[in-house]
């Protein structure tokens, strides 16, 4: 019944922006917030009975159990679970709102190698797609440029914003790379059959890869009268300032791709995709590197392989002591709004379920880089979390009834759930 | 100059032999030569199993006259003594292209497809062509005729291998000499069909097999209906396949599936073709032998991979592994078998290859007998020339090899091809075996030379002491060329003498690097050293890996059984009124569900504790694209002709994967390219059956529509194909609806008729035989569709996608029309701007019986997680969302009184859960469809251990065939394609 009313005022409240495209973004957080009696998963595999969370100036300052004393608006969680805001790295939500159509896509520029186009600047923060994020918990994404050998330069941002500059947590924070592959797919537009078959250019592309990099660090060296964007943009990677993203799969790429950074001088590099970085495990922890690897929600990539390798996957890895987030690079963006059902997919393969959780808040602000204020509920860190009347990672009780970003109370409607209550309404459901 | 004179010589000679009479002769005189030839001594194969020693065999005049133990050889015959040597009838090739040019590929104009046919007075499809003759296309090729005759082979049958009709073949003797009037034994040997179109047109259909096994029977259809006379325009494609339906039919179907699928469209039509396969025919032999058909066997058994890289050998599948391993296998199974078949230089590179190949086939077993017959006899029963060709019987053409030994012996030596009385000479038999170790002796130094390999083209070894000097050896004529090589000073010793005709000894000339002139004399030492030719074939066969079912990584060792079964104590959805009930048990006995209740007795069923677990119904796909080799139709804006039934691939890993997800029932439809669609196959996913096994038995019938982007071709690049807009769709089934009204009318009448497959179909929707689920996204055209079908007096069965269905559900309710959706797809095409997830809650909501489908491989193995979704958008019940992969797809798809839910008598389709089913927690441990266990998570557990032992071992064996010489080639992954409805192929 209580569902019913607020559906009902929802609706009234809603009818005439129905033609806006986004929710209005939530105001600066102007007063303390308490959230009492719900069970706080922390996202560093801890989790807190019967908490009790307090934020202000978007800034958690207390976190513990029921000792904690309650400052300024109550909210009572009893029975229901709190989240840090989950993060969506790789994904190029507000460059591209329909993939079909061509005019609304901006994610994939013209060019091979080109580390200075920057996404933050094309990002979109009114688009649909991306308000559909946040019922589901998913309140932060790294923006990122696709396509090409080196795809350009990503930003990571929060999902409730005016524009652009408002959406921006870190600017700039990475450069995307896809290591070619030693063996490719036949060109089927051409006659070949779409069978894999050795790349014959692989050592060569290998090499333009190394010279680019070899430049790049040669020109940030010296005074130049040339001014390079290209060079320019790569010197964050030898300062340590950027990470270098290097979406690899094979054990044999991984390994070239780690060792071509490490000696081009690249100082913090992060594998994405990783499908069988599970067989090298002693050399990317060795190397210090973590892994981006793709969501369970995956076919495996080869007909031998088990039915289930995507499934456990991201376990394999943290088990075995790697740095581990999931990313879903390879979906449509919509897609990312499944983020907590890839983790809780996890679970079914035998992980715990707060480990689990970490796979898509703590272990991926660490290895964005925005640890020091996102990824777990700490005191110090941004209030950026949600509530949700149960389990989040399992669908049928993913229910969010609040979300706040660095503490502002943002709203859960959305395109979609306009449509729903305005058609619920016509057929009095 | 010396050749050309031979050359001319042989050409006079023989012209006096085959001279037409009735033609004039400017350049000399008539005369003819009556003389015979005889040859004697010989062992004589007459037929394969029809072996004389020392016999002889007497020709004239290019036929036999002759043949066996006493022969009496007249006064005027050239006698040639064949002392240890052997006489075969030479081999017939039933499939090649020889002396016919490649068609040329047609050239593009601009990227939209071309819809129309490019000719006028033939058949409306470019790619039906059997008014084609290929004996208009026919120039003999002498340098290619030698190549097959070196291989053992004397005749050819030949034809133009371009398109799916492609007219007349050409029964050619490779004899070089007598032109054409004497060599072509037949001018229409035979028509010869494919499901290949042709490179010398762009029409655009068929893009589809299953397109080109409608377009065949049309074809057919067409052709009875022109035959009666009811067509008054003129058509020379059919006029030619009226007139040559007596010949004999050839199928290139290229794959043991499509061997099946052309016999069936044969037996429809009363037509046996003879199958030319493609090598697998092992894999599914009882269905190859129950096609009743004969065959032509290609034996480009495939070379060993290359793995001695281990991140290439990844991208290989067991199943590429296994058929390097396995395809040999192939002629000795058909023979096993009683399968009747001929064998071919087809799919090889060159003629020259066949013989290594052969030997493959021997190691494993391949009969010898069986091989000469499947070269000789058989092929000329199955081109009909057993009166003429393939034994050495009296009045047969004199087409014959003479070999120093047993034709299949690989030390053996073909020497001579004789082809309609004509001497071709392979290995002149007259030159002196010289194989062997020699002395040689010249200017006070001795070199030990081996000579060794092919007697009529020997390697030799030149060394003295531990020093080895390359060798180059020429022999021919009896002439010994040996020149040989000192490294360390790049010396040349070139050396030229004749091998004399009695003795083991030979001598000559040496020509020293100072350019001095000596003797030489190089005496025998020893007989022939074993070679590395020679321990190859010594070679042990390989180990053979089983066929397993499917033959494909995690196939099962024997096709899983069914098993009476008793599930206790689990949690049981029944997916019926029951609910969902604790503590539960089910029995299963004979396929079929008999019993729920508690402490139920086991009655000689296995018990199952499934306690802490929960049993529901097997999930139901309404809208899959697994397991099927082609999805779209895309050349015609109709395409109801065409069938799914027809290309179901019952080994695709998706089955297994789509079990192993829960998952028992898919409805495979076509794609969407079109507005009308394809025929859909409805199949259960009885992994190691074959294609035919998984559909339903009385399935229900079921088409694909489609509207929207899709089928107005928004997203690329084609502007010239009707409709390009929404308004144009409806014209299209208002126009398709109108012709099938008219068209049923008629047959009802009883009045002749042209079949048309496509009317015939569509007729059936407005009979209500047949139900439509159309693929839909916006509610404009949702209801159009409604209202169309309203005009038409029919209701459309299901809305797949169907994203804008919550906008119009109260209209669909009315309309009685169900709805098959994506739980949370949207934003990807602009026709999907307004989808929601929580459409299937507000259709379920509205009274629209509502399922969740996938139409994608990797989604349909987690339908429980996408149905769970519908709890949180929308809020439905836990139960009403279950029903949404189970008993409403199974009502969608009206297999509800069979599946779909646990009830007594329902199939046996189940599935045990580790977790509560709509849980992101849970897991399949058992799939089980109709009582027979098809996935087991314990089963998976060996599989997986026996894929990679397997591998292992197949590994192994490649890299000792690579080290031991053995040919190899580069990695290569499967071409294997995923579909969706967009996928056109």
């Amino acid at each position: 019944m209580r569902k019913l009313k607020y559906i009902a005022i929802c609706f009234w409240a809603l009818t005439s922006g129905l033609l806006n495209a986004q929710q209005t973004p939530a105001p600066e957080q102007t007063s303390p917030i308490t959230i009492k009696g719900a069970t706080a998963h922390i996202g560093n595999g801890s989790v807190i009975e019967n908490s009790t969370i307090v934020f202000q100036n978007g800034t958690i300052t207390a976190i513990g159990g029921p000792e904690v004393a309650t400052q300024g608006t109550l909210i009572n969680a009893q029975g229901k679970h709190v989240y840090p805001g989950i993060i969506a790295p790789t994904k190029s939500l507000g460059l591209v709102e329909v993939n079909a159509v061509r005019a609304s896509d901006d994610q994939d520029e013209l060019g091979d190698v080109i580390p200075h186009v920057r996404s933050l600047i094309a990002y979109n923060a009114e688009s649909k797609v991306v308000e559909s994020m946040r019922p589901n918990g998913v309140l932060i994404g790294q923006i990122t440029p696709q396509g090409g050998r080196i795809s350009g330069t990503s930003s990571i941002v929060q999902f409730d914003a005016w524009n652009w500059e408002d959406a921006a947590l870190k600017t700039d924070d990475g450069i995307h790379l896809n290591w070619p592959n030693s063996f490719r797919r036949g060109r089927w537009w051409m006659g070949e059959d779409r069978g894999w078959k050795p790349n014959k250019e692989y050592s060569a592309q290998i090499d333009e890869l190394k010279t680019y990099m070899v430049n790049a660090m040669a020109y940030g060296n010296g005074a130049n009268s040339s001014n390079n964007q290209g060079f320019k943009a790569m010197q964050g990677l030898f300062d340590g300032s950027k990470k270098l993203y290097m979406y690899a799969n094979g054990e044999k790429e991984i390994i070239d791709a780690v060792t071509v950074a490490k000696e081009s001088g690249v100082k913090n590099v992060v594998i994405v995709g990783g499908y069988e970085a599970h067989k090298i495990i002693p050399f990317l922890k060795q190397n210090n590197i973590p892994v981006l690897v793709g969501q369970p929600h995956a076919l495996p990539n080869a007909e031998d392989d088990d039915y289930d390798l995507p499934y456990k996957l991201p376990k394999i890895l943290a088990e075995g002591g790697l740095l581990v987030g999931i990313q879903n690079q390879d979906m449509s963006n919509f897609q990312t709004r499944n983020l907590p059902f890839y983790a809780g997919h996890l679970v079914s393969q035998g992980m715990d379920k707060e480990k689990a959780l970490q796979l898509i808040t703590g272990n991926s602000a660490k290895i964005l880089g925005i640890d020091q204020e996102y990824g777990t509920l700490e005191n110090g860190k941004s209030a950026t979390l949600f509530i949700s009347e149960g389990d989040a990672l399992d669908m049928r009780t993913n229910q969010l009834t609040h979300a706040f970003i660095d503490g502002r109370d943002i709203s859960l409607e959305t395109h979609q759930t306009e449509l729903w209550k305005r058609y619920s309404e016509k057929y009095g459901q | 100059m010396k050749k050309l004179t031979v050359a001319l010589f042989t050409g006079l000679l023989s012209m006096s032999l085959v001279a037409q009479e009735y033609f004039p002769k400017n350049d000399g005189v008539k005369e003819k030569n009556t003389n015979y030839t005889a040859f004697t001594n010989a062992t004589v194969y007459v037929s394969p199993t029809k072996k004389i020693n020392n016999g002889t065999l007497l020709i004239q005049d290019g036929k036999v006259v002759a043949s066996g133990k006493s022969v009496s050889i007249p006064k005027n015959s050239v006698i040639i003594d064949l002392e240890g040597k052997y006489i075969y009838p030479s081999f017939i090739d039933p499939y090649t292209n020889f002396g016919i040019e490649k068609p040329k590929r047609a050239e593009g104009q601009g990227r939209s497809p071309e819809y129309g046919a490019s000719r006028e007075g033939f058949y409306w499809n470019d790619h039906i062509m059997p008014e084609r003759n290929s004996m208009e296309r026919f120039k003999y090729d002498k340098k290619n005729a030698e190549e097959f005759r070196a291989a053992g082979f004397g005749t050819l049958n030949t034809h133009t291998m371009d398109g799916i009709a492609r007219g007349t073949g050409v029964l050619v003797a490779l004899n070089d000499d007598d032109g054409d009037a004497a060599r072509i034994i037949e001018d229409e040997s035979g028509q010869y069909f494919s499901f290949e179109k042709s490179v010398t047109s762009r029409q655009s259909y068929p893009t589809s097999l299953m397109g080109a096994m409608a377009l065949l029977r049309q074809m057919h259809w067409d052709a009875d209906w022109y035959e009666k006379g009811n067509v008054d325009t003129k058509d020379r494609s059919l006029e030619a396949l009226i007139e040559n339906k007596n010949l004999i039919s050839f199928f290139e179907a290229g794959s043991k599936d499509n061997n099946l699928r052309a016999d069936k469209i044969g037996d429809q039509f009363n037509i046996q073709y003879v199958i030319v396969g493609g090598g697998q025919e092992y894999e599914l032999i009882e269905d190859i032998k129950a096609t009743n058909a004969s065959y032509i066997i290609p034996i480009n058994f495939p070379d060993a991979y290359d793995v001695s890289d281990p991140y290439a050998a990844k991208y290989l599948t067991l199943e590429q592994m296994r058929a390097w391993n396995q395809a040999p296998m192939n002629p000795k199974t058909l023979a096993d078998n009683g399968v009747p078949f001929a064998l071919t230089t087809f799919e090889l590179k060159k003629p020259a290859e066949f013989k290594d190949k052969l030997n493959r086939a021997f190691e494993y077993g391949f009969d010898k007998t069986k091989a000469l017959e499947a070269l000789t006899t058989v092929p000329a029963r199955l081109l009909g020339a057993t009166d003429k060709l393939g034994t050495l019987e009296p009045g047969k053409h004199a087409n014959f090899l003479i070999t120093s030994g047993d034709i299949f012996d690989k030390k053996t030596t073909l020497y001579e091809n004789w082809v309609q009385g004509n001497k071709y000479v392979v290995n002149t038999k007259d030159q002196k075996d010289i194989r062997g170790n020699y002395a040689l002796s010249a200017g006070g130094k001795t070199y030990d030379v081996k000579i060794s390999g092919d007697v009529a083209k020997p390697k030799a070894k030149v060394s003295m002491g531990d020093v080895e000097y390359p060798a180059k050896l020429e022999y021919s004529d009896n002439w010994v060329t040996l020149s040989f090589t000192d490294e360390k000073t790049n010396q040349v010793f070139r050396t030229t003498g004749i091998v004399p005709r009695d003795g083991s000894n030979f001598s000559g000339r040496l020509l020293l690097p100072d350019g001095a002139e000596t003797q030489y004399t190089a005496t025998r030492t020893g007989g022939e050293t074993e070679t590395e030719d020679d321990k190859d074939s010594t070679a042990k066969k390989p180990e053979l890996m089983p066929i397993t079912y499917p033959n494909v990584g995690y196939g099962y060792d024997a096709k899983p059984r069914q098993q009476d079964m008793l599930f206790k104590n689990a949690t049981v959805w029944t997916g019926e009124d029951a609910g969902t009930l604790a503590n539960t048990d089910v029995l299963v006995k004979d396929g079929k569900i008999v019993e729920i209740g508690q402490n139920l007795r086991a009655r000689g069923a296995t018990e199952i504790d499934a306690s802490g677990k929960h049993l529901t119904a097997g999930i139901i796909d309404e809208h899959s694209h697994i397991a099927a080799l082609s999805i779209n139709e895309a050349g015609h804006n109709s395409s109801a002709e065409v069938t799914i039934e027809d290309v179901v691939d019952p080994e695709d890993i998706n089955i297994y994967r789509n079990l192993a997800g829960g998952v028992t029932s898919i409805q495979i439809l076509h794609g969407s390219a079109n507005p009308i669609g394809g025929r859909s196959a409805i199949i259960k996913l009885k992994w190691g059956e074959g294609a035919d096994d998984l559909i339903y038995d009385n399935s229900p019938k079921f088409i694909k529509f489609a509207l929207g982007e899709n089928v107005k071709q928004s997203n690329w690049e084609s502007y010239s194909r009707f409709p390009q807009t929404r308004m144009g769709v409806e014209q299209v089934f208002v126009n398709y609806f109108n012709r099938a009204k008219e068209y049923d009318q008629k047959k009802k009448s009883g009045k002749p008729l042209r079949y048309d497959e496509e009317m015939e179909v569509v007729a059936e929707i407005l009979n209500g035989e047949r139900f439509i689920s159309c693929h839909s996204y916006v509610q404009s055209e949702i209801n159009m569709l409604m209202k169309v079908a309203e005009q038409f007096d029919f209701n459309v069965n299901t809305f797949t996608h169907i994203l804008e269905g919550y906008k119009v559900a109260d209209k669909m309710k009315e309309h009685g029309v169900g709805g098959s959706t994506f739980s949370d797809w949207w934003a990807y095409k602009y026709e999907v701007n307004d989808a929601i997830p929580y459409n299937a809650a507000i259709m379920a909501k509205a009274g629209v019986v509502t399922a969740i489908n996938s139409d994608d491989a990797e989604m349909s193995r987690r339908l429980n997680q996408e149905a769970a979704k519908t709890v949180k958008y929308g809020g439905m019940s836990e139960e009403e969302a279950w029903k949404m992969v189970t008993i409403n797809p199974a009502k969608l798809l009206h297999l509800d009184t069979r599946v779909g839910s646990i009830k007594e008598g329902k199939d046996a389709d189940l599935v045990l859960w580790s977790d509560h089913p709509l849980s992101v927690y849970a897991k399949p441990e058992k799939t089980m469809i109709e009582g027979t266990v098809y996935f087991d998570l314990e089963k998976d557990k060996m599989l997986r251990q026996k894929i990679k032992e397997e591998r292992n071992k197949l590994e192994k064996m490649m890299l000792d065939e690579k080290n031991g010489g053995g040919k190899t080639r580069e990695p290569k992954g499967k071409d294997k394609q995923y579909f969706h409805c967009e996928t056109i192929n």
